[in-house]
């Protein structure tokens, strides 16, 4: 890792009232991300792994706590266009449903070619090129550029909100369970390909996912969420190979193979519980 | 073993709305007290399968072949006698808990109703009945689920309440159409183990329908493998993931991460799973097969049986090697 890491966030936190009580959603996150590296976020729902997710792009407003770009702080003051442009510049996000993340009355190219319009890109011809380059990158053409999502398979879509994400160049791409709506041979596709545009782009990826598997093969290194709280933050390897924390342990338990004996995830689940 | 559930030769048709048959000779059976896996991906025609079983079939769809349950021929029944299976015989668990019960009835009116009005139990002995299903599921405070509405439990919680649903006609076959995708894992695993002891105790038969091999693997005894309509494969569960000798199951495994391993690069399948639209004359596969050859294309495989395993590839015999080698049987997950 280089010495200014290309995303390092400090001390994130996020409340909610909650019918009467204040719910801690993330309590205290901090990582830092270097270029061309993969971090997983993971835990199971109410976890916080999605609302820090949100927080990164500006979805939702943290309470306290820094997000620094190249060593620059983010201006979390959401009211001004630029800062908002600046974050957008900096991070993108790809949720996880490809049907609801594109307008239905868009084409493909349009939805590109509107992003780089709004930072930016005023000559209308070099927007074609690019929006046909971006979506080269994903493995789509010039056919797929002129239809409505709705011509597209759901692992079509999802290259296509990749392919848009990437538009402004951000540093870091954030991807909110973006492959778990996706058949499997299809989620083999989109993780190579996530693969490869890391290795080719130097971009870092923030890979939320409640699969564990999944999170092996992308990710270098994980952090593993609880009620708003990291409880262990390793290299993905050995934080699989030897989980410390009882509540990882129990996770990686519950992930279904051969001979697994789901009695035994409840007596887990005790010991966590305890911890 | 007795024969629970007999599936033959069942065909769908839609033609307004498909090219290819959304079902095509589907045959598959299920034991009392056996575990079958029907495995696939979105599409492949799984969740239809299950559904034909309790006569829910899409309107005006054109169906042919033949469903037995014990004794009843479910297609060609009458409107009563399949009332009567599904009120006795065979219940039927979804995705998604939320989609099946009215969210503005409690749940004991849930749990309590089908036994009133189909079996005619008084108020108490229905209610007794409720306590001790909830008590089954593994809920906490049943006294009080009882009194509560669908929104105040989680999804893991209410998924029990469906589960107890599914059980107050203490049916032989239960049909399970991915229970437990929506849950999170630690709760699909406890979910899990509640089924999996009631259908010991009972010695229920079971379908179990997931897109999710590694689930399947864990959980059933035996497993089919659904591709574009048809059943492509089908086998003992663990030799199935051992010794796939179907290029999809091949690929379906090679192309699934393991928690266990690490992958330089997974191999994936290339293209996409066929859409209603497209109906190759040959192998529903073979545009996505790296195996596949000029007769793929030309002409309908027929699933052949071999033992306990039956596949549906004509090249499969010649391939063995190769496609054992994609399977688990190396693998950490042992």
């Amino acid at each position: 890792m280089s010495d200014t890491p290309l995303l390092q966030v400090n001390d994130l936190r996020k409340s909610y009232l909650s019918h009467g009580t204040v719910v801690q959603a993330v309590d205290g996150v901090s990582f830092r991300l270097g270029p061309g590296e993969s971090l997983g976020i993971v835990g199971e729902s109410g976890s916080g792994k999605s609302t820090t997710a949100r927080m990164l792009v500006g979805l939702e407003a943290p309470d306290s706590g820094e997000i620094l770009v190249q060593g620059r702080a983010l201006d979390l003051d959401r009211s001004h266009r630029e800062a908002r442009l600046h974050q957008a510049r900096a991070l993108q996000i790809v949720f996880q449903d490809p049907y609801l993340s594109l307008d239905p009355r868009v084409t493909v190219g349009g939805a590109i070619d509107a992003v780089l319009k709004l930072h930016g890109t005023g000559d209308k011809s070099a927007r074609r090129a690019r929006t046909l380059e971006l979506l080269g990158q994903v493995g789509l053409g010039e056919r797929e550029a002129g239809v409505l999502p709705r011509r597209l398979s759901g692992g079509q879509r999802q290259r296509v909100a990749i392919a848009r994400a990437l538009a402004v160049e951000p540093r870091v791409l954030v991807l909110d369970e973006a492959v778990s709506a996706l058949d499997v041979s299809v989620q083999a596709q989109v993780l190579n390909l996530l693969t490869d545009i890391r290795r080719s782009t130097g971009i870092g990826l923030v890979f939320v996912s409640h699969d564990l598997a999944v999170v092996r093969y992308v990710c270098d290194e994980a952090l593993v969420m609880r009620r708003g709280e990291v409880v262990e933050h390793r290299p993905t390897a050995d934080l699989l190979d030897s989980p410390e924390h009882p509540y990882t342990r129990l996770l990686l338990s519950a992930v279904p193979r051969p001979g697994w004996d789901p009695d035994e995830i409840g007596r887990l689940r005790r010991e966590a519980e305890a911890s | 073993m007795s024969r629970l559930l007999e599936i033959e030769s069942l065909s769908l048709r839609m033609p307004w709305l498909a090219k290819r048959p959304l079902l095509d000779g589907v045959t598959l059976g299920v034991d009392a007290g056996e575990v079958v896996g029907l495995v696939g991906e979105s599409g492949s025609g799984k969740s239809l399968t299950a559904r034909a079983v309790l006569r829910l079939l899409p309107q005006n769809a054109e169906v042919d072949g033949r469903i037995t349950v014990g004794d009843t021929e479910v297609l060609g029944a009458t409107k009563a006698d399949v009332r009567e299976l599904r009120r006795s015989t065979v219940s039927m668990v979804f995705q998604d808990p939320r989609a099946g019960i009215n969210p503005i009835r409690r749940i004991g009116d849930f749990l309590t109703e089908s036994l009133r009005l189909n079996h005619g139990w008084p108020k108490d002995k229905a209610r007794t009945r409720a306590l001790e299903l909830l008590q089954a599921v593994g809920l906490p405070d049943p006294e009080r689920h009882l009194r509560q509405f669908p929104h105040e439990l989680s999804g893991g919680m209410l998924q029990r309440v469906m589960i107890a649903g599914a059980l107050t006609v203490e049916p032989r076959l239960l049909l399970c159409d991915e229970p437990t995708t929506a849950l999170d894992v630690t709760t699909q695993a406890e979910i899990l183990s509640i089924l999996g002891r009631l259908q010991r105790e009972q010695g229920m038969g079971m379908l179990f329908i997931t897109h999710d091999l590694d689930l399947a693997a864990a959980v059933c005894d035996r497993v089919y493998v659904m591709y574009a309509g048809r059943i492509v494969e089908q086998s003992p569960a663990q030799a199935l993931f051992d010794r796939p000798r179907h290029p999809y199951t091949a690929g379906l495994l090679a192309s699934t991460p393991g928690v266990d391993a690490d992958h330089d690069r997974l191999v994936s399948i290339p293209g996409a799973p066929l859409s209603l639209l497209q109906n190759p004359p040959g192998c529903a596969f073979a545009p996505r097969c790296a195996y596949a050859q000029d007769a793929c294309r030309a002409e309908q495989p027929d699933l052949v049986t071999e033992g306990d395993h039956a596949v549906r590839c004509i090249r499969s015999a010649a391939l063995r090697d190769e496609l054992r080698g994609l399977g688990r049987h190396d693998g950490g997950a042992a």
